[in-house]
Order: C-alpha cells, then structure tokens, then sequence
C-alpha cells in the first residue's frame, strides 16, 4: 500500500528578491513498510522534500498525498491534524522539550492525541522499553547522552503509532556507536512494526541500512533505489 | 489543562530570576496601586468624617431663607426656639444628638494683630462638641453660662501668639448689622489636628453668641449626628416641612465628594501609567522566551500541537506570571498600607480651602478596591501575554525549525 505519493513538486524560498529552487519537479512514491534513505549532498533538497511528505511544509507546485489524500493546499491546522497522528518526526538535534522528562517527552504526541492517562503510560512504558531506556523515564534531557536523547526521540516519534516516521540526519549529531544504535533500532522497529521510514542522511555508515536509496542532487532526483535513473519531469 | 500549567511552570522556572523579577513588577505595580487607592480613600473618607464630626453634621436644619455664604443673622433667617426644635428633632429614633448652633462672622484682635474668624455659638453641653471638647490641648471647655469666656484653636492661638487666660476683643456682626466689639478671655485652646478649622473658629456658649449678635432666642441651625449615616435620607424625609431647609452632609460636602471624583479620575491614568510599564515588563520576558524556544516550538508544532494550544501555553505562562505577581503585591501593598493605616503618612498643614484635611492620611483599604485592582492587574497581565502568545502561535513550523535554538 501506498504511503505516500509526491507529483512533480517543485518548491520555491524567496529571500527578498531572490528566488532559489529546492525542488525542481520530484516525483516519488513510498510504500508501507519501506526503510528508504534520501541521500545527495547539502542543498539538494532533501530537508525540503523531508518537510512537505511531512506537512510542515506546502509545495509551491505539484501535489503530495499521504495515505492517498492530497496535503497541498491543507492549512496550518489541517496540516497539524495530519501530523500528530499520522507522520512522526525524527530530527538532526535531538529536539526534546528540556523541561520534561523522558517518560513526559515520549507521552506528548499521545497527550495531543488525547489518549486516556491509563493507555498514555502503557505506551510509553512499552516504547521507552523498546529503546533500551526504561530505566531513563524521569531524567531530563539534559541528564542524558546524545544517543540516549535521539532513542528517546524515536520512542516518541513512534508513540501514536504512525504510518509513516520521517528522520533527518538522525545520526549527524552522534558518534559512530552511537549513530550505529540509533539506526539498528530504527531498523529492529521498522521490522518488528512494519512502520514506514524515511530518513535523510549523506553518511555513507547509515546509508547501507537502507532498503532503498533515493539519490537528490539541485532539487532533483537523480537516482532511485537500486541504481534506476528517474526521470526528473515524470 | 493541568498538563499545561505543570510544562508552563516549569518552563518559568528556567530562568527563574527572570521570572521573580517579571512577577515582582506585576507585584510592584498592584502594590503600589494598593496604596495609592488606600491612600485616596483614607484622605477623603478622612476628610468627609472630619467635616461630618466638626462642622457639616450628617444633617443641619436651617430656616428656608438662610444663606450660609452670608452667615447671615437676620431674624427671618433664623430659627426660633432652637432648643425646642432641637429637642423635637432629637427624639426621632435614628438621631444620636441634635443641638442648636449659632453662626456668625468676625475678628480677633490682640494688641498688635487680628484675624478674620468665624464664630460658632454651641451649647457646651451637648455631646456633640465632643471633638472639640477632647480636641482641648490647654485650660477649660466653655459652660453655659459663661459670659467671657471663648475657646480657641490651636492655630489661631500660635498665629496671635495667645495662650489661656489671655484677653482678646472678638468684634462680632449682629442681627441688625452692626459691629459689635467685646472682651473676651481665653479659657480654652482646642486642636483638630485639622489646621483649616483650628484657625479660624472660635466658640462661645451659645447664649452668649445670641447675646453679643442681638439674635435672642434664635439659631442659625440645628446640628444633627445621626447613629448611622445610611439613615439620612429616612430622617430627611421625616423632617421636610414648611419652615425649613434640610441639609445633607453629601449636599453640604459635595466639594469634598467632588474632588474625591477628580482625584479619582486622576488616579485612574495614573493606574494606567503603572498597569503599563507592569504589561510592557511582562511583554518583553515572554517574548524574549518565545524566541529562546522558538525551535521548541516547531518541534511541539511538528508534533501536531496546534497554533491555539501553543498559544494555551504562553498564556499559561503569563497568567502563572501574574499569580505569582499577585501574591508578591498583595503581601508587599498589605504590608506598606498596614504601615501606613496604622502610623499614617504625615502631610503637615497640606489642605485645600473648604476642606478640612487632617495632617496625618491614615491608609483606607477597602475590599471592593483590593478585588478590583488584583483583577485588574491580573488582566493586564494576561492581556500583556497575549502578544507574544500569538507571535509563537504563528509561527511557521519549518521556520521554527530552522532556528539556532
């Protein structure tokens, strides 16, 4: 099944007068389950391409749906509602509120979701035992490593049981350990969940565990999966 | 919403010296608005009670023709048999006393100075010269038939230089219109603590007044204190007749009621002047605190957290700001006017003509003014984290994103 499909999609930043191209025209399908890894160098796109599968962002030509519904011209709060049950995000900082713990940290998408307290702390407890910190619960982030603050991250991403979990540079701020943890649970929870993955990276130690490699270059894609070229307008 | 007060209390305590500094301005502010309203209020009820107590009464009944501005002495302006007419009045069930005063206009005259005065014919029995009566710094309260006797205030004392058992001349106008000039010996000196009535009234027993202006057997009003001031307008009502005028101590303070209003109108921006250096105060800490979170905010943002929660948020934080303020002013201001209600804030001889002002202001706080200001000021406050409660709200989650922190 498709999670989500983007059509041609191009996206335009102006910065006063200047206009710059981050997408030129991307087409790309994801299906459920995939373990799929957007590679290219800096400025080719694949933050921006990240942000509109992820309805933080509208393209400024094109389409892109998740779950075969079309999120181009959704606004804020539609595109919120989109998000807090559907896509989790992973990011490069490790992104968790420094005044909640890690237990109070995994529990916020599922506070927003307005699950009850009984089932809040059922999940949590699991996903925080899934990433090897259920002894962690009440530290906060500043009181834990790096590495301990992405799992965290990723519980939380997973916590209201997403179809689709979008991870940039998930590993650039980690040691080479601790980035090979990080992606070694990515990779146990996509099996053991089936939950879809996309992540952005241009470490060639994290591209290897993907499944499919998708390869941006000037806001276009170059390469797609096992070595097909695309075609940038189709 | 429990869930939202516990992140925006811990969110202030952050940097929690900037946090006791922002709710100490909001502390600051309704402290000061505290006193400042307890202030207002303990001079003018002060000065109205004063007024009451000294010379307005809570109702004086003169006759239809007289004219106060005149304190004329006419016969026709006058009241006959004003002890009957006192007594009459006395017996209504809400009167505490009602005693007969003559009014009449003059001057002293010492060997080298005078002064203008204003005369008050009381009968030195009544209970209602008891402010005079416990005002007295020196010598002896008048008796009824003393026929030389005048009792002085204290400032008109100093400014003649007179002290008790001194000789004066009291040149007085009579019914007819002449001057008539007596006199007189110092038997008394009296204080108010209210420097515009101590200098310039002199009391002579009341049949010694109707002596000296020819008036025989007449007042110029009969002075009534009643138990409890809400029964005026009842007493009013009972004492409407023909003969007579009724006057209220509203009517008879209304200088005293009106310039409360003007002083409370100032107030009111003045209010506003602190009200807002507390929001601008309270704008500036939350917007310094939207922007040190902004990538927090596009993180909870990317979580699905919608503009109106986040929004939720920071004016949890202002609202949690402005309780906490509330309760550093309400001990702080409570302190300060308990100070000033009980020692008072001495002002000196700082009257306004036609209104009798103590030269101590002892501090008023009403409830009324404590609810309505700490409301106030926690409206203010909230109103104050609105701005940057929206700024945070609108921002855009991949431009949030975006930022260094």
């Amino acid at each position: 099944m498709e999670v989500t499909r983007i059509e041609n999609v191009t996206r335009v930043y102006k910065i006063g007068k200047v206009e710059t191209q981050a997408l030129r025209g991307v087409s790309l399908s994801i299906e459920s389950g995939e373990f799929t890894a957007l590679v290219g160098p800096s400025g080719s796109g694949k933050t921006t391409l990240l942000q509109l599968i992820g309805c933080l962002d509208l393209p400024s030509g094109g389409h892109v749906y998740i779950n075969s519904k079309d999120v181009s011209s959704l606004n804020r709060n539609q595109r919120a509602d989109m998000r807090r049950g559907t896509i989790g995000f992973i990011f490069q900082f490790f992104a968790l509120i420094p005044t909640l713990t890690a237990y109070e940290n995994v529990e916020m998408p599922l506070l927003l979701n307005g699950h009850s307290a009984s089932e809040r702390r059922t999940r949590v407890l699991e996903l925080l035992k899934s990433v090897d910190l259920a002894d962690r619960a009440n530290n906060r982030p500043d009181q834990l490593s790096g590495g301990q603050q992405q799992r965290v991250a990723i519980a939380r991403a997973l916590a209201p049981k997403p179809t689709l979990i979008l991870a940039d540079e998930p590993t650039a701020n980690l040691d080479t350990t601790n980035g090979a943890q990080v992606m070694e649970i990515m990779t146990r929870l996509n099996q053991e969940t089936g939950v879809t993955f996309v992540f952005a990276t241009h470490d060639p130690r994290v591209i290897k565990y993907a499944r499919r490699v998708v390869t941006l270059r000037d806001g276009l894609i170059v390469e797609n999966n096992n070595g097909t070229k695309a075609d940038p307008g189709a | 919403m429990i869930q939202l007060f516990k992140m925006a209390f811990r969110d202030l305590g952050r940097n929690r010296r900037r946090s006791f500094f922002s709710a100490l301005a909001v502390g600051m502010g309704l402290a000061m608005l505290l006193l400042l309203a307890s202030f207002i209020k303990g001079e003018y009820g002060a000065a109205i009670e004063s007024s009451i107590r000294l010379q307005s009464g809570h109702l004086q009944v003169r006759a239809k023709s007289y004219d106060e501005s005149k304190t004329s002495l006419k016969w026709e302006d006058l009241i006959e048999n004003p002890d009957q007419v006192a007594a009459q009045i006395a017996s209504l069930n809400p009167v505490q006393v009602a005693t007969p005063r003559l009014f009449a206009s003059g001057f002293v005259s010492t060997g080298n100075e005078s002064a203008g005065v204003r005369i008050f014919g009381i009968d030195p029995l009544s209970e209602a010269n008891a402010p005079y009566r416990e005002g007295l710094v020196s010598g002896d309260f008048l008796t009824p038939d003393d026929r030389e006797g005048v009792l002085i205030g204290r400032r008109l004392a100093d400014n003649l230089g007179l002290s008790v058992g001194d000789q004066i001349n009291l040149s007085v106008n009579t019914s007819n219109g002449d001057v008539d000039e007596q006199p007189f010996t110092v038997r008394g000196i009296y204080s108010t603590q209210t420097g515009g009535f101590d200098g310039i009234t002199v009391f002579l027993p009341l049949a010694k007044a109707q002596a000296i202006t020819q008036a025989e057997n007449r007042a110029s009003t009969i002075f009534v204190l009643l138990k409890d001031s809400a029964q005026t307008d009842a007493v009013v009502s009972a004492l409407q007749g023909p003969n007579y005028q009724v006057l209220t101590w509203a009517k008879m303070n209304e200088l005293i009621v009106q310039t409360e209003d003007l002083a409370s109108g100032y107030m009111s921006i003045f209010y506003l002047i602190v009200l807002g250096i507390t929001a601008t105060v309270i704008i500036n800490t939350l917007i310094m605190s939207v922007f040190e979170r902004t990538r927090e905010i596009g993180v909870l943002s990317a979580l699905g957290m919608k503009g109106r929660r986040i929004m939720a948020m920071f004016l949890a934080e202002s609202s949690l700001l402005a309780v906490g303020g509330i309760i550093l002013g309400l001990i702080l201001g409570g302190l300060v006017v308990a100070y000033f209600t009980k020692y008072g804030f001495f002002i000196g001889n700082f009257g306004v003509t036609g209104i009798l002002i103590g030269d101590t202001i002892y501090t008023r706080l009403t409830l009324k003014d404590t609810v309505t200001l700490t409301i106030m000021a926690f409206v203010v406050t909230l109103l104050a984290g609105l701005y940057p409660a929206m700024m945070a709200s609108r921002m855009e989650p991949v431009e949030a994103l975006r930022a260094e922190k």
